[in-house]
């Protein structure tokens, strides 16, 4: 029973880092009808930063640890929306087919930037916060563990709130119906846009951080895999949803932990992946998706 | 390529000079390995300048002509071709991955030219009679770790994490197994990943379960690393043993305090006593500012070797020459003392370290 509970918390908070950067993708594909391959990439830049960051600060220390966990989203939310401005505006109302290129050149791009500029080498990511174990039970659970549950949530509220509850949340939803119908009744679509990036890579440097935290050893194409699987905890959850990508990221994460301390371990990637397949067949839209009719 | 041809070309036109027993290498000096092909061409040059300064061999002076195969598959062989057939080398020395040294191997054979390997694979070695290592295998790393386990650490009960994409894991995994069922003890559970993982949580949290005394890991030393951290988050308190894998500074980097009570199997150690190793730990670190690492010295003991085996030989005639590296016998080598066995591979001791205060330090060392 206790290895059963330890399995599900380290599932959570695997997962709890797929929902993060699942976020961005749904975030992006609901305003702009594409998907960013660069995400995961920003994903990685946010580590990078949190690493030389924390090499600045003392290690530890909960308010050091903050300061490169927010440090790290606004570093990210300005490479998102220079991305944004200069790579994917110039391409606005072009076939989605040739933004989902450009997004593919943005990826490589960054990787190999970040191979020349940081190293190809794996860096040791630093001890930003304070680190304790509890013993509950047969449980053991770490801070770290903790802090990604906790960090996730609290970003996924605060997302839901700035979705739901603000005038720049409503412009999203807005554009996200139906652009042409938003510019004519005022909204400035590329504020709008802009915003919508800055957003999604925001979180990503928060998941890359949180990942750099649980495992820290970080290096230029760490993105590739974890980006690769919240993509498909995005599509899992029904892309374009919120709740949906959160959803699907802890379930990927929570069926691909069970999987790895199975007997199994090597197919754990050939299951989770089948499990999709699987969903889809039932539910094309994925688990909380809409389907909705293309309108000619 | 050029800088290789201008030392020959210098070479062909300095006539008074006596004529240089031209020695080929290949190593991975740039990409992803950069750092053991480098460490092994310092060990390399030092023992060839030491030589040369000696007087060199049979009053003829060694020259190197060294290779960069960037750590791809699929270079060696072209540069092994190229040292044997235009360079006309006398030996080739070669090289830290099995795999490359596999590539080349199959050449040297061909051409009867003596090749000495680093790797540790089992295979290499049994490409032909030309080819010699100097590095143990890994079926004796396994077996070492299982008798430090068993008689050093009184374990019992055991698990295995192993990198099932890595031939050398793999391997050494196996080795480990059968000698520590040999010797008495339970495999209680074995769980495998796959290279460049981050999380290992879930293997780790069944292995607990399974109330193992310690954990086997065979792999290289990122993983290592980020295993060791994880194991420590989940409680596991108990011995995490491997291989010469692990052998990188980035381990203690990465995993810090949570490598206390982890031991693995190495080549070298700075903490030698010997006499032979002292000395050539202090002429390094004079040379380079440098601590040498457990490459360096291996490098360093393949070209004494080949020195050794052409003093007694008398030619550089390559049957004659192959015959004396394979009656080399009580080899005071810089990583101890080394006879070379029917296999072509060493005997010799293998030093097991262990984590204190910071860094790993000799805990004993398990002869042949």
């Amino acid at each position: 029973m206790s290895e059963f509970l330890q399995q599900l918390l380290n599932g959570i908070s695997l997962g709890a880092i797929y929902a993060l950067i699942a976020l961005g993708y749904t975030m992006v594909y609901g305003v702009l009808r594409f998907i960013n391959f660069a995400h995961s990439d920003v994903f990685m830049v946010g580590a990078f930063v949190g690493y030389y960051l924390g090499r600045l600060l003392p290690e530890h220390t909960v308010l050091g640890g903050i300061t490169v966990l927010v440090g790290a989203m606004i570093a990210c939310a300005l490479l998102g929306m220079t991305i944004e401005r200069l790579a994917y505006r110039p391409l606005r109302g072009a076939p989605t087919l040739n933004v989902l290129i450009t997004a593919i050149g943005v990826s490589l791009l960054l990787e190999y930037t970040g191979q020349l500029v940081f190293g190809a080498t794996p860096r040791t990511f630093p001890a930003i916060f304070p680190v304790a174990q509890f013993e509950v039970g047969g449980l053991v659970i770490s801070s770290n563990q903790l802090m990604v549950i906790g960090v996730s949530l609290v970003l996924m509220v605060v997302l839901q709130l700035i979705v739901f509850r603000t005038r720049i949340g409503t412009a999203m939803r807005a554009v996200s119906l139906n652009p042409n119908a938003a510019r004519l009744v005022g909204v400035n679509n590329d504020v709008v846009i802009s915003f919508t990036f800055g957003l999604g890579s925001a979180l990503a440097a928060a998941g890359g951080i949180l990942y750099a935290i649980n495992y820290p050893s970080i290096d230029p194409l760490m993105g590739v895999m974890p980006g690769l699987k919240a993509f498909v905890a995005a599509i899992l959850g029904g892309i374009g949803n919120i709740p949906g990508a959160a959803l699907g990221g802890l379930l990927l994460g929570t069926v691909e932990t069970f999987v790895s301390g199975s007997q199994f371990s090597t197919y754990k990637d050939a299951i989770a992946f089948g499990i999709l397949i699987i969903i889809l067949l039932f539910r094309p839209a994925g688990l909380l998706g809409k389907f909705t009719v293309e309108k000619v | 390529m050029l800088v290789a041809s201008a030392v020959s070309l210098a070479a062909v036109r300095a006539d008074d000079a006596p004529k240089p027993w031209k020695v080929g290498a290949y190593a991975s000096l740039t990409g992803s390995e950069a750092t053991w092909g480098q460490s092994y061409e310092r060990g390399t040059r030092l023992a060839i300048d030491e030589i040369n300064a000696a007087g060199g061999v049979l009053g003829q002076p060694l020259e190197l002509v060294i290779d960069d195969n960037r750590s791809k598959s699929g270079d060696s062989a072209t540069i092994v071709r190229k040292l044997i057939s235009r360079d006309k080398v006398i030996a080739v020395l070669g090289e830290v991955s099995s795999g490359r040294s596999l590539e080349a191997a199959p050449f040297c054979q061909q051409m009867r030219i003596p090749m000495i390997s680093n790797g540790s694979n089992p295979k290499v070695t049994e490409v032909g009679d030309y080819i010699f290592r100097v590095a143990y295998i890994d079926p004796f790393q396994g077996a070492v770790m299982a008798r430090f386990a068993r008689e050093h650490l009184h374990i019992t009960r055991v698990g295995l994490l192993t990198d099932t994409t890595n031939a050398y894991a793999v391997g050494l995994g196996r080795f480990f197994k059968e000698r520590f069922l040999h010797e008495g003890g339970i495999v209680a559970l074995e769980q495998r990943y796959s290279g460049s993982e981050r999380d290992f949580k879930a293997q780790l949290t069944a292995l607990r379960a399974a109330n193992v005394d310690a954990i086997f890991v065979p792999g290289y030393y990122t993983e290592v690393g980020l295993i060791a951290v994880q194991a420590r988050e989940l409680g596991y308190r108990g011995p995490i043993l491997g291989g010469d894998g692990w052998a990188s500074p980035q381990l203690a980097e990465l995993a810090g305090a949570a490598l206390h009570d982890t031991y693995y199997c190495d080549n070298f150690s700075l903490e030698s006593s010997d006499p032979v190793t002292r000395r050539f730990i202090e002429r390094y670190r004079a040379r380079y500012q440098l601590d040498p690492d457990s490459i360096a010295p291996l490098a360093y003991d393949a070209v004494a070797l080949l020195a050794d085996a052409l003093t007694r030989a008398g030619s550089a005639q390559p049957a004659k020459l192959r015959q004396a590296l394979a009656t080399t016998s009580g080899f005071a080598g810089v990583s101890g003392s080394l006879t070379i066995d029917a296999k072509r591979n060493p005997q010799k001791p293998a030093y097991v370290v262990g984590f204190r205060d910071g860094q790993y330090r000799l805990v004993t060392t398990i002869a042949p």
